[in-house]
């Protein structure tokens, strides 16, 4: 992409004696540096991963035969709602957050975050929001049981009272999102390094800023749909209760408009890192640049205009079910001029298979799989039979698992030497993916089966002719989930020791992070770099 | 540094307005979402006021099956049926339609019924000239009452629409009667 000078690198070393980390337990909590709270972000969001993946065991351990073996239907739609909110907003946001924290200031150049007194406070509120959350399964009448979508009535009318503390948990884990994104867009656009242009950037801060702008764009309509949902339900307005005139389909409008750009926000900041690690290890620099940053900006552009296709079967005239049809389908143009170029960046590269590299090649074959049920999602007549079924749970777990949850972890794989200063176990990393990416397609891609044969999601028990297949299922989920602890086991490995790593631990690897020492300093680009 | 710092606040301050603008959007939405409906006639919202019959050709020609349905707010002590299920009309034919209402509980209640057509879009030509759903309606406990409805069809009604479907839902609003009346008489 372009040439940086070396210089930095023995500068820092010298320099870090005077103004390390400091110690103890309150380094952490006012800390305002952006690698410990890019370590605090994606320490909390593989806590959280694991806690929804706790649910999702349950979920799967239910499901493991037809009939109510271990859990009461109301606790498994908790499971299904904490599970799915978990995911979304404590392991798969914050880690996309905790590396922006890490690795944008060192790609573009920068000493820190532009604003990192409101860094600490954006990490820091959101223990806040999960302790509430996962508190209120605890609570008398039980947590969220509407899932994640919370559509009214069943999050109005029927919700338990603990709904207001669900409400509460959204808008804190909604503030903190808000804080980050305005974090990396001031970030970005005031901090690079002189020559660092815009057609520069490294793609994964191109993805980042166009994921920044979607999530001031859409996390507040989400804190509005839930602060209507809060007044409806415990101070009398009538927004979706059409008793008052209100109208329940309107939620789903103003959920969705902000649930579509969600599900690109969760999957943007990927292909950010897949088109970092592409190229690093098919030695061969990115195929169709510019493309790449005009496709992600029109993805971005066109997730507004697609809110509907979740809605098909509530009853729109048909001119709307083919408008949302025809953007919906759009998108797979942006998508696949992405997958194109990953493909063309390898063709006829040296390629080597390291983990990070395994992980970006599942994801490049597994997104696509996901993205092209997300197609056949899209044909409304052919949405009647699909929607609600499990072939939507394979869809968004396909795009969001072996999606953005892979590619979270070949970041980590990638960018670990750089954080520690020592190489992870490569043997163990192997495992890890062999592990994962084989339990992964046993637990989600016999869910497309059981969806066309007519399964809907959201069920603690089902008819006896799905039994098989859910049997398969919950054992692919069983061993995907332990699969995650040898992934536990080789970070925790890899912080304490290990072979030391260089600067530049990747042959083919571009960019100003690897021109910096491993592990990075404290402090580093404080006199900023010369872009070429 | 400080020059640095300065255009942060700058955009600092828009980033925030850009969310807290977004923020009230999310509100905006609300009426929006209204007046998108009304305009382009497409959620089956019939109008909540009652329209005149003048001047309107009867289409001798053509027949129009008109389904009713009516439901109960699940909790809600009332049944709640059409006297006739299914009636077959001319285009611009005035007709009379009976509703029957028991409240099978021990407290005097009120009812609000919300009709919906289906399809959405037979909603604009779907007339009333008189409905219990424009007014709330009191029920003594155990009292019964016959909802009247007339109405006629649009004699435009567009062809490729040979059935309406029209269903009430009927909401206990004893509670809050009397801002839910003035709510739907805005409708």
């Amino acid at each position: 992409m372009s040439t940086m000078t070396h210089e930095q690198t023995t500068d820092h070393e010298h320099h870090d004696e005077h103004h390390g980390a400091p110690k103890g337990l309150m380094r952490w909590v006012l800390t305002t540096n952006h690698k410990d709270i890019g370590s605090l972000y994606l320490w909390f969001s593989f806590l959280m991963f694991l806690t929804g993946g706790a649910m999702a065991m349950v979920i799967r351990a239910e499901l493991f035969q037809p009939g109510l073996q271990l859990v009461e239907p109301n606790f498994f739609n908790q499971m299904t709602t904490v599970h799915g909110l978990i995911m979304v907003f404590g392991a798969v946001m914050p880690a996309f957050t905790g590396l922006a924290n890490w690795l944008i200031p060192m790609m573009i150049g920068a000493p820190d975050m532009a604003l990192p007194r409101m860094n600490n406070w954006s990490f820091w509120i959101l223990p806040f929001a999960f302790s509430l959350l996962i508190g209120s399964l605890f609570m008398e009448g039980g947590g969220p049981n509407f899932g994640w979508t919370f559509y009214a009535p069943l999050s109005t009318t029927y919700s338990p009272d603990t709904t207001a503390l669900f409400v509460f948990a959204v808008h804190i884990m909604g503030i903190s999102s808000i804080m980050g994104a305005i974090n990396v867009i001031v970030t970005i656009v005031n901090m690079r390094a002189p020559g660092m242009t815009w057609m520069k950037l490294p793609l994964f801060v191109w993805t980042w800023l166009i994921t920044a702008f979607l999530l001031i764009a859409v996390m507040p309509v989400l804190a509005g749909a839930v602060t209507m949902v809060l007044t409806d339900k415990f101070f009398g307005t009538s927004f979706f209760d059409a008793a008052g005139g209100g109208d329940p389909v309107m939620f789903q409008h103003i959920f969705w408009f902000f649930g579509h750009p969600e599900v690109y926000i969760m999957i943007l900041p990927s292909f950010g890192i897949i088109s970092a690690i592409v190229p690093a290890f098919s030695r061969k620099p990115l195929f169709g640049y510019a493309s790449m940053v005009y496709a992600t900006a029109s993805i971005a552009i066109l997730s507004f205009l697609v809110w509907a296709h979740h809605m098909f079967t509530t009853g729109m005239p048909v001119f709307a079910e083919l408008f949302f049809m025809y953007c919906t389908m759009l998108i797979a143009v942006p998508t696949g001029v992405k997958v194109f170029n990953w493909v063309a960046t390898m063709w006829r590269g040296a390629m080597t298979f390291e983990t990070p590299m395994l992980f970006s090649l599942a994801f490049i074959i597994l997104f696509t799989i996901g993205g092209f049920s997300g197609l056949m999602l899209a044909i409304t007549p052919a949405d009647f039979q699909y929607h609600d079924t499990y072939f939507v749970v394979a869809h968004f777990h396909y795009v969001l698992v072996s999606g953005a949850v892979f590619s979270i972890m070949a970041a980590a794989y990638y960018w670990l030497p750089k954080w520690t200063g020592y190489m992870y176990d490569e043997t163990l990393g192997k495992w890890h993916f062999w592990c994962s990416v084989v339990s992964v397609n046993i637990l989600f891609f016999p869910m497309h089966f059981l969806g066309l044969a007519g399964m809907p999601r959201r069920i603690p028990d089902y008819a006896i002719q799905f039994a098989d297949v859910n049997q398969i299922v919950s054992i692919g989920g069983f061993a995907f989930g332990l699969s995650q602890l040898i992934f536990l086991y080789l970070v925790i490995k890899c912080v304490r020791g290990g072979d030391k790593a260089p600067a530049k631990p990747w042959e083919g690897s571009e960019g100003l992070e690897w021109t910096i020492a491993s592990p990075a300093p404290y402090h580093s680009f404080t006199t900023p770099p010369e872009v070429k | 540094m400080t020059q640095t710092t300065k255009s942060n606040r700058k955009l600092l301050t828009m980033l925030i307005l850009g969310s807290v603008g977004m923020f009230g959007f999310g509100f905006a939405l609300v009426p929006l979402y209204d007046v998108l409906c009304d305009a382009l006639g497409i959620n089956g919202k019939p109008q909540g006021t009652a329209s005149t019959y003048e001047a309107v050709v009867v289409d001798k020609n053509r027949t129009v099956t008109i389904e009713f349905i009516a439901h109960v707010q699940s909790g809600m002590a009332w049944t709640f049926t059409p006297q006739v299920n299914r009636i077959e009309v001319h285009p611009g034919q005035l007709t009379h339609a009976k509703f029957l209402a028991h409240n099978l509980s021990t407290k005097d209640t009120v009812g609000q019924a919300i009709p919906s057509v289906s399809p959405g879009q037979g909603a604009a030509y779907f007339n009333k000239t008189e409905c219990f759903c424009f007014n709330q309606q009191p029920l003594a406990a155990s009292a019964t009452a016959e909802l009247p409805l007339i109405f006629y069809v649009d004699p435009d009604l567009p062809a490729s629409i040979n059935t309406l479907t029209l269903s009430y839902t009927l909401y206990d609003i004893t509670g809050k009667a009397v801002n839910a009346i003035e709510q739907g008489a805005a409708k």
